[in-house]
């Protein structure tokens, strides 16, 4: 299980805001808002917003609202639907973003009427809102609650609901639009997508949109991904499908973008020319759990870095783009992933591991091997880390390494540019000793925030250079008033703004780039074992070791 | 939190004290983006405090409240400081004795958080042109409240005259949410508006500004009329096709309806002064909106 992604602590995926660089953030998000409204052809709200005359730009107070829309939430009874979606549904509500007429429908194998689903929706808001609970809203909100029960194989259940769509067109004046989400495994794609074509769901009438959002996983490798594209595309056109990434979501993931475009301090030295190598991490203090079905099979560099993490590499790396409405923003990052190339060597340049018996954090832990469910002849990796070379004239030769794994030290992601030495230090060696290299540290999760690393003087009368940090934190006290990931997501879904949903051929590059290694080790048996608790196998360290560098210590 | 008090002090003084106090929690880093001038008097002093570091959550702010005492008393400068967990930045209460109260710039100035934007926020009594006041000389935002004013209506008339970019009411910023569901409504066509009515408890002096915007927007009359209240209580625009009525009588929940669609309930409740005192914390750009606003309110409050 990814951090962040439902049944890891509540806190987990909360992104914090304040500070003049998230303000520039959302600033910059929402003028791109305007720049996308003259290429978006889906989105009737900012079609809207030109013929509206009470919107302006000068007006920076209105928020961004979505337009009259019905949300269908299909698999509402899973963990991301009640920790996750429903909450974010009410936290808009809450914060004044959804229309008026706004509703959500549910559809399940359940025997439930509106009202159950209702109280599914209460008490997963009351449980896990991020804003306070306000009986007015949840009025509001619980208006546009229905639930349509039914099998995804079953005919009448479809038409039914679309008869509940139309219905709900009439009496709440939400157009015609209509927004699907997939809360489901993909094995139920097909048929759910099928039916919405079966039932003229997919494709609206002149002047309203339909959208399907889609988590992840995407396929498990190129092949599986292009299948799985083919039954989304066969009914929706690509500009309709809503890939979530809940990790761009991020306020800090977004900050990346600000901190890099925004200003003119980390650019000049942003290339091959400053900088040694990167390091990209996604530690995990947590097990399987439950999920040895899922994951078992799948392993941690399907599971995270196919997506996460090329997905910051792509951040860090990319061009930059000529505006932030989607088209810019994704032919950029396309074009990194596609300088992307493998290492000639992929036994010495990847390693993997899978956590044995141990302790974590001063709790006895069973290892992967001993989970319940995890077949004795496994040969999933909980651990990877490769090393990979963007083949471009910001980057070559400058290694970009990427690790992920379970039952870590503790909980941490971030994004690490690690900086050259100084060409020449005046001072004699034994003064330096202890400097380490520069360093530039993105923290996504936990303590967002930013910390540069580099050498001060100690004070005394010997000139002695040691390594310090100068901190920028999101703080302590402001994650309460800034948005979850999902809410950003859902509403960007709803308004029809999709730079921060992965594209299809996005998705397709990360596959290519990590196809090969998953076939490479898939001849290589099973995987190393590390304790848990510890920070991964010793290969990954003789992998860094070989280029003449270490893992940062987290 | 720790709190420290100063009696008859300085500026420098306090600025010491509180680079000793950040060391001494161990937190030498400054991660505030902003200085926030309250100037009020002892009455107003606790309510605007609570609602500036309830702000100051989303917006980490030095906090400075500048309290007038008696000027007839011997020049004196009292502090007391107040950094910790309970808020994200630091608030420093100063209370003025003496002719130090017409001098409350030569205190505020020192004391201000080096190279970011400075707002002063004035809870009930504001200066005449806030522009041109000693200490709203100093910031780039200044925020005035219309409620309190005896006459509340003209006081808002009065704005336009003393405008300088970068002043703002609190009387516009309550408005939002009704602007934002006025401005959604509008989002679904509704044709050329005619006419338009805002209704309000008498003397509510956001009502005029809110029919300013609209009239300014939509080109057409927009009358305020009185209501029992409380606040702001209907909106009626009306068109060829019928009215568009947004109507709240609990300062709770209101109803939206529009010609050939079933009313729809939405939530429209007024908010808390930490609440208003962060959206303006939010943008510190002069607000071109509320501008045009007010200055038709002073057109049509002569005519």
């Amino acid at each position: 299980m990814t951090e962040g992604s439902p049944g890891t602590t509540g806190t987990a995926g909360k992104t914090r805001a304040g500070g003049t660089a998230v303000t520039a953030v959302t600033g910059s998000a929402e003028e791109s808002a305007s720049v996308a409204a003259s290429v978006a052809t889906t989105a009737i709200t900012e079609a809207a917003v030109a013929a509206n005359p009470l919107r302006d730009p000068r007006d920076k107070r209105l928020p961004r609202v979505a337009g009259p829309c019905v949300l269908v939430l299909f698999g509402v009874t899973g963990d991301l639907a009640r920790k996750k979606l429903l909450p974010a549904i009410y936290d808009l509500a809450n914060r004044g973003l959804l229309p008026p007429g706004f509703s959500l429908v549910g559809f399940a194998r359940r025997e439930w009427r509106d009202q159950d689903f209702a109280q599914l929706t209460y008490d997963a808001v009351k449980q896990h809102a991020r804003t306070p609970f306000r009986e007015e809203v949840w009025k509001q909100l619980s208006e546009g609650i229905f639930f349509c029960p039914g099998e995804f194989t079953d005919d009448g259940a479809f038409d039914a609901l679309a008869m509940m769509l139309k219905e709900i067109d009439e009496t709440r004046g939400t157009g015609g639009n209509y927004g699907f989400y997939l809360s489901v495994p993909p094995k139920f794609f097909p048929v759910v997508v099928q039916q919405l074509k079966r039932t003229d769901l997919a494709h609206g009438p002149e002047g309203a949109w339909r959208r399907v959002v889609i988590e992840k996983p995407f396929g498990h490798d190129l092949k599986s991904a292009h299948e799985l594209n083919a039954i989304t595309s066969a009914v929706f056109p690509e500009s309709s499908v809503f890939r979530i990434d809940h990790y761009l979501g991020k306020e800090t993931v977004q900050n990346i973008l600000a901190l890099r475009f925004a200003n003119n301090l980390f650019e000049p030295i942003w290339n091959r020319g400053y900088v040694d190598h990167v390091q990209i991490t996604m530690a995990e203090d947590i097990g399987i759990g439950g999920r040895a079905g899922y994951y078992d099979g799948i392993g941690a560099a399907r599971d995270v870095i196919q997506n996460h993490l090329l997905q910051l590499l792509a951040l860090v790396g990319m061009e930059d783009p000529t505006s932030f409405d989607a088209d810019s923003l994704r032919r950029e990052k396309e074009k990194v992933l596609k300088a992307v190339q493998l290492p000639q060597d992929l036994a010495r340049s990847t390693a993997r591991g899978r956590y044995a018996t141990g302790w974590q954090g001063g709790q006895p832990v069973v290892g992967y091997a001993q989970e319940e469910g995890i077949p004795s002849d496994s040969i999933t990796e909980t651990y990877a880390a490769i090393k990979l070379e963007i083949a471009n004239r910001r980057w070559a030769g400058v290694p970009f390494y990427l690790r992920t794994g379970k039952r870590l030290g503790r909980r941490v992601t971030e994004v690490a540019v690690v900086f050259q030495k100084a060409p020449h230090l005046p001072f004699s060696k034994d003064d330096t000793e202890i400097l380490g290299h520069n360093a530039l540290v993105v923290r996504v999760q936990p303590d967002e925030g930013i910390t540069v690393r580099f050498g001060s003087k100690v004070p005394g009368t010997a000139m002695e250079v040691r390594d310090v940090s100068m901190d920028f934190a999101y703080g302590e006290s402001f994650m309460e008033s800034s948005p979850e990931a999902y809410e950003r997501l859902l509403l960007d879904v709803m308004i029809g703004d999709p730079p921060l949903f992965p594209h299809q051929r996005e998705v397709e590059l990360s596959w290519k780039i990590l196809d090969p290694i998953e076939e490479f080790w898939a001849s290589q048996g099973v995987p190393e074992d590390y304790p848990a608790g510890s920070w991964g196998p010793a290969s990954a360290d003789e992998m860094m070791a070989r280029d003449g560098r270490v893992w940062r210590r987290l | 939190m720790t709190s420290f008090m100063l009696s008859d002090t300085t500026a420098s003084k306090i600025s010491a004290q509180l680079t000793h106090l950040r060391h001494q929690m161990g937190s030498p880093a400054v991660g505030m983006v902003l200085t926030l001038v309250v100037v009020c008097d002892e009455g107003e002093q606790y309510d605007a405090v609570r609602a500036a570091t309830e702000a100051a959550r989303e917006h980490p702010s030095r906090i400075l409240v500048v309290i007038g005492r008696d000027p007839a008393e011997p020049n004196r400068l009292d502090a007391e400081l107040r950094v910790g967990e309970s808020t994200p930045g630091e608030v420093i209460l100063l209370r003025l004795y003496g002719e130090l109260t017409e001098h409350a710039d030569s205190v505020v100035s020192p004391l201000l958080l080096t190279d970011t934007p400075v707002v002063v926020w004035w809870p009930r009594h504001s200066p005449d042109v806030p522009a041109k006041d000693s200490v709203g000389v100093l910031a780039q935002r200044r925020i005035v409240d219309a409620r309190p004013a005896a006459e509340p209506v003209k006081a808002i008339a009065g704005r336009a005259r003393s405008y300088v970019p970068g002043d703002t009411d609190l009387a516009w910023t309550r408005l939002t949410p009704w602007r934002s569901l006025l401005a959604a409504a509008f989002d679904q066509p509704v044709g050329k508006v005619k006419k338009g009515v805002v209704e309000a408890a008498a003397g509510h002096p956001s009502a005029p500004l809110l029919a300013a915007w609209l009239g300014e927007r939509l080109g057409a009359p927009v009358k305020v009329a009185d209501s029992p209240g409380p606040g702001l209580t209907r909106v009626t625009l009306s068109t060829a096709a019928g009215d568009v009525t947004i109507t709240r009588s609990d300062a709770r929940l209101a109803t939206l309806s529009r010609p050939g669609q079933p009313d729809r309930q939405v939530a429209l409740a007024r908010r808390p002064t930490s609440e208003l005192i962060a959206e303006e914390l939010r943008r510190l750009d002069p607000d071109e909106v509320y501008e045009a606003a007010i200055r038709r309110v002073a057109r049509s409050h002569k005519g």
